[in-house]
C-alpha cells in the first residue's frame, strides 16, 4: 500500500487516509525523502485528520520523517491530530519535540510559510 | 452474552487486524473514541511486541466484567525468549529494538491494570484491562 504525495508548487500535501501497518509507515517515510529529492521541495504539510492511532513505532516513524526532512532541507509540519490521538500520545509519554504542528491543512500551510520565511 | 475475539500475530498485518478487532470490541462495549483510541493503541503495542520478540503468538481480547464493572481485557501471549528483567522494560525510554522504549510502560498508563507473567524460554502473557467509567 502506497500513500499519494501531493505537489503542490514548493510543497508537498500528503494526507494519510489508511490504517498504517509498519510497512506502509516505513515505505512512506522513504517516499516522502525521495520525493523531496526529487521536486526539490522546500516544505511538506502531513495531515493526519483521518488517523484514529497513533502507537509509538508510528510516532517514531513520523518523528524521523521530520528530522530526515530537515536534514535534507524540507521543513514538515503535522496537521489534523485527533483529540483522542493527542491523548493517548501524551499518555503514553510520547512527545514529538520540536515538531510543527497546526490545526487543519490551511493553517499548516501558514505555518510552514512562516517556517520558511521566517 | 460475553463477546470475544482472538487474533494470530505472525506478520505484521496481524498487528493491524488485532488493532481493528480491538477498536470494534471497545466501541460494542460503549467506550467513547477516547478510550478506544487507548485500548486500540495498547494493542497495537502489546502485538507489536510480539511480532518483534517472539515472532509469533496471539491477542485474546474479551469483555470484562466485575462487581457491577464492565471493561475490556485484552491477553497477549506468546513463547518467545520471555522477558529477562521485567523491572528494566517498564522504565520509560528503555529499548532493546531502537523503538522509542514507551511500549509497555505507555499500556501501562493507557490501561487500568497490568500484570506481566514471563518466564525466561518459555514466553510471555501480559494481561490488561481497561473499565467503563
Amino acid at each position: 500500500m502506497r500513500i499519494p504525495i501531493l505537489k503542490l508548487h514548493d510543497y508537498l500535501l500528503i494526507s494519510v487516509q489508511v490504517d498504517l501497518d509498519d510497512q506502509t509507515a516505513l515505505q512512506f517515510q522513504e517516499d516522502v525523502l525521495n520525493k523531496i529529492h526529487q521536486e526539490g521541495s522546500r516544505g511538506v504539510v502531513i495531515d493526519l485528520t483521518s488517523v484514529d492511532m497513533i502507537d509509538s513505532f508510528i510516532a517514531k516513524v513520523l518523528g524521523d520523517v521530520v528530522d530526515m526532512s530537515n536534514l535534507m532541507g524540507a521543513r514538515v509540519v503535522l496537521t489534523g491530530i485527533q483529540p483522542a490521538v493527542a491523548i493517548t500520545l501524551i499518555d503514553m509519554g510520547i512527545v514529538l519535540e520540536e515538531v510543527p504542528t497546526a490545526l487543519d491543512l490551511e493553517q499548516g500551510l501558514d505555518r510552514l510559510q512562516q517556517e520558511l520565511e521566517g | 452474552m460475553q463477546v470475544q475475539t482472538h487474533v494470530d500475530i505472525h506478520s505484521e498485518w496481524g498487528i493491524v487486524a488485532a488493532r481493528q478487532a480491538g477498536r470494534k470490541l471497545a466501541r460494542e462495549i460503549g467506550f467513547g473514541s477516547v478510550d478506544q483510541a487507548r485500548v486500540t493503541t495498547a494493542i497495537s503495542e502489546l502485538a507489536r511486541n510480539i511480532y518483534l520478540y517472539a515472532n509469533k503468538g496471539q491477542i485474546h481480547i474479551e469483555e470484562a466484567t466485575s462487581s457491577g464493572k464492565r471493561g475490556i481485557k485484552i491477553i497477549a501471549t506468546d513463547e518467545g525468549p520471555g522477558i529477562k528483567d521485567v523491572r528494566r522494560v517498564m522504565e520509560d525510554g528503555y529499548t532493546t529494538s531502537g523503538g522509542l522504549g514507551a511500549g509497555l510502560p505507555g499500556v501501562k498508563r493507557l490501561m487500568d491494570e497490568f500484570k506481566i507473567d514471563s518466564e525466561p524460554d518459555e514466553g510471555t502473557t501480559i494481561t490488561t484491562v481497561k473499565w467503563l467509567r
